[in-house]
């Protein structure tokens, strides 16, 4: 059939700079990118010389939306920011909206938001981990990393209703509160995931193939990690141990006893690795905050605050304030007051951060989020030029980058 | 012209015999070609993670013989875009589609693919049929597992029953 | 407010025309022409090493009309500044940071293809997360949300959208 199709990208270089190298597309349909990504590499046999990296290709348009929604009516979009750790991205911009509001969660609400984080967190980094691993001929460690990661995906459908996408944060709280014999099951699931994760680490970490393929492959130093924004495990497996949640604590993370991993070189193997202990740290974290909701985290889920949170529903069916109340709460948004605010949360790939602009109404006059991954691929050509080609598969795996959250 | 759609004439029609003999070709074809899909997985958004789990235990696509994926399109006869298809997205959807070899099915799955999802705006294209025919929509955001692999049974049944051309256009 | 605020206010005070602090992040309202100097000011002198985000808001109806905001990071004092500068429809230029942070050669080009916001310096302004032959700038609250622009011819009886 005979169709132009247009190219909707205008590539930084489309001619070879000397005789001998040739230019060659990868993506944005491509097994091993992980999400639409398009590298236009300028090859001299099999070293990389020039990487022209373009993102773009699931731009959605989450910020024009906004501005047509509710406050409350964003939380599904911001779930599929970065899809991997959906709670993260709740949690993150109902915190923002929180900041704007004034309001002060229960401590029951910050610790099930802290725990879901990093139980979120958990499933991305074993999401990234397992990915690259694939990538890489393991598919073994793969299928060990999904299994929990299934398990992870069941066990938050009984709470929140889905697996991938929860919706579960709101304005004052959360959407509902713990079922019985949930954390019963939690620490079913955490047990498992050590197991299967000393599995991994015994079947990758000393392999000679992963460390001929990982070690010294993608370096980044700290000086250009610090320079083109690099935030989270990459940055942290340059050596730097900078991490949101010590330096800025928000929600519970202050009352946590937590490490830090950094890494020594910024390859890939670093940042498998230190993927791998924030896997562990987060599930110690998971475990202390199950004590903390025992001991002090009794009470309510949601604030009691008729601005942004739903009366109970006998009340709106009940009496006519209540009724009126939830209509309004609806139909109208929760009356956000005027004013500018940017709150940034510790996301699995970084400094993940709302940007919000309210004129006070129900509607937001501005959202912009500040998505790591997108800003990772402003030196993603760092990490790519001067490797071999087929280096390119696992170091773009280990940068993570989610196309959602990259191309908002 | 699309195969597929292209109906028997009835002045080809010999006898009965040819009747019975080229219903009898279509569930053979049929029957193999349902169990042997080889899907090319177009994964842009969200649904990837649903479609990783459905290939992956406890759900497995394999069983239904729909599980090594080519990535490829020369490779394959299951296109399934997984995942919202943006407008800069979509000169690749077409491209890809346009490489793959007849016999072709397309499933969309998920709701961006199916209709453009909650993305109702400049970026995304409002489903994925229009720009590319589409056999079964699977919505969801992202579906579960369980729908998907409805979604491939029916694709299945609808392969069963559809007619395969393979020498020419009658038969 | 916070002593390190304070010292930057009093340091930059000659550049800056407002400061004030918001929900612990430190606000400096400048002039876009002034910008480089208070970028290097925070850099070298208070150790804002890290670049967060550069955004802008669409004040439709006001004058000046684009609202473009920066963000900065201090890993070493773990604080954060916001710069905030006003430019009007018919000249929106602001000079570039990329030659002092790496991290802005993506953001300006996302705001520049979103609001059309110049920047002066950054000589990459190619569509990032927009496609080659999208008119306009989506971002603006005068672009009609559901304004479809498609590259690819679609099959019959679809139309794109309009508003």
């Amino acid at each position: 059939m005979e169709l132009k199709l247009p190219n909707p990208v205008r590539p930084a270089f489309t001619a070879p700079s000397r005789v001998d190298t040739t230019i060659v597309n990868i993506g944005p349909s491509h097994p091993a990118t992980h999400g639409t990504i398009q590298i236009i590499a300028e090859l001299d046999g099999e070293r990389v010389l020039r990487a022209d990296v373009h993102c773009g290709y699931l731009h959605r348009g989450f910020e024009k939306e906004c501005e047509a929604h509710t406050w409350h009516n964003l939380i599904p979009y911001v779930d599929r920011l970065n899809y991997c750790s959906a709670l993260i991205n709740d949690f993150a911009y109902c915190g923002a909206v929180e900041t704007l509001m004034g309001i002060e969660i229960t401590p029951r609400a910050k610790y099930l938001r802290t725990l879901l984080a990093e139980y979120s967190r958990v499933a991305d980094h074993m999401t990234c981990v397992a990915a690259a691993l694939m990538e890489l001929g393991a598919m073994t460690a793969f299928l060990y990393l999904v299994t929990i990661r299934d398990y992870i995906y069941e066990h938050l459908a009984d709470l929140t209703g889905a697996r991938v996408t929860y919706s579960f944060g709101r304005i004052g709280g959360l959407a509902r509160d713990l079922p019985d014999g949930w954390l019963t099951r939690l620490e079913e699931i955490l047990a498992q995931s050590d197991d299967f994760l000393g599995r991994v680490h015994g079947l990758v970490d000393r392999n000679r193939i992963f460390i001929d393929r990982m070690r010294d492959v993608g370096c980044i130093s700290t000086a250009d990690a610090v320079n083109y924004g690099y935030t989270g495990p990459i940055l942290r497996s340059t050596g730097v141990p900078r991490d949101l949640r010590k330096d800025t604590p928000y929600l519970a993370y202050a009352e946590l006893d937590f490490e830090v991993p950094t890494g020594i070189k910024g390859d890939n193997y670093d940042r498998y690795y230190v993927r791998m202990r924030e896997i562990d740290e987060s599930i110690h974290m998971i475990r202390q905050l199950v004590e903390l909701l025992r001991e002090n985290g009794q009470g309510p889920i949601n604030v009691e605050d008729r601005r942004c949170v739903l009366p109970p529903k006998p009340l709106v069916y009940g009496e006519i304030e209540s009724l009126i109340n939830h209509f309004k709460l609806i139909m109208d948004g929760p009356q956000v007051p005027a004013g500018d605010v940017y709150v940034a949360h510790e996301g699995a790939n970084g400094e993940l951060g709302f940007y919000l602009v309210s004129t006070g109404g129900g509607t937001p006059y501005r959202v912009h989020c500040r998505a790591p991954s997108f800003v990772h691929m402003g030196g993603a050509h760092l990490m790519l030029e001067g490797y071999q080609l087929a280096d390119i598969v696992p170091t773009f795996g280990s940068i993570n980058m989610i196309g959602g959250e990259c191309d908002r | 012209m699309n195969p597929r759609t292209i109906p028997i004439r009835p002045e080809a029609q010999k006898s009965g015999a040819f009747e019975v003999l080229c219903t009898r070709k279509d569930e053979l074809i049929g029957w193999a070609r349902k169990f042997s899909l080889f899907p090319y997985p177009f994964v842009t958004a969200c649904c990837a993670m649903e479609f990783m789990a459905v290939s992956s235990t406890p759900y497995d696509t394999d069983r239904f013989g729909a599980a090594l994926p080519r990535f490829t399109p020369r490779q394959s006869d299951l296109l399934m875009v997984v995942g919202t298809v943006t407008h800069k997205q979509a000169p690749v959807l077409l491209k890809v589609w346009e490489q793959m070899c007849e016999p072709k099915w397309v499933i969309a799955f998920g709701v961006c693919a199916t209709s453009g999802g909650f993305y109702n705006n400049y970026a995304a294209v409002q489903g994925i049929d229009r720009v590319v025919p589409v056999d079964v929509y699977i919505p969801g955001c992202p579906p579960r597992p369980e729908m998907v692999i409805d979604g491939i049974m029916q694709l299945q049944e609808k392969i069963a029953n559809q007619q395969h051309l393979i020498v020419n256009d009658r038969f | 407010m916070n002593p390190l605020f304070d010292r930057i206010r009093e340091r930059l005070a000659a550049k800056v025309n407002e400061a004030a602090e918001a929900h612990g992040v430190l606000v400096l309202r400048i002039d876009a022409a002034a910008l480089l100097d208070v970028v290097r000011g925070l850099k070298d002198d208070f150790r804002f090493d890290m670049f967060s985000d550069v955004t802008a808001v669409d004040w439709l109806g006001q004058e000046p009309r684009f609202e473009v905001v920066w963000h900065f990071y201090s890993t070493v004092h773990r604080l954060r500044v916001r710069i905030k500068a006003r430019v009007p429809e018919g000249e929106p230029r602001v000079p570039s940071l990329v030659g002092l942070y790496g991290a802005a050669k993506f953001m300006e080009r996302e705001c520049h293809e979103m609001y059309g916001i110049a920047f002066a310096g950054n000589e990459d302004l190619r569509p990032i997360l927009l496609y080659e032959g999208f008119m306009g700038h989506p971002l603006r609250k005068d672009y009609p949300k559901a304004l479809e622009q498609p590259l690819v011819p679609y099959r019959e009886g679809f139309e794109p959208g309009r508003e």
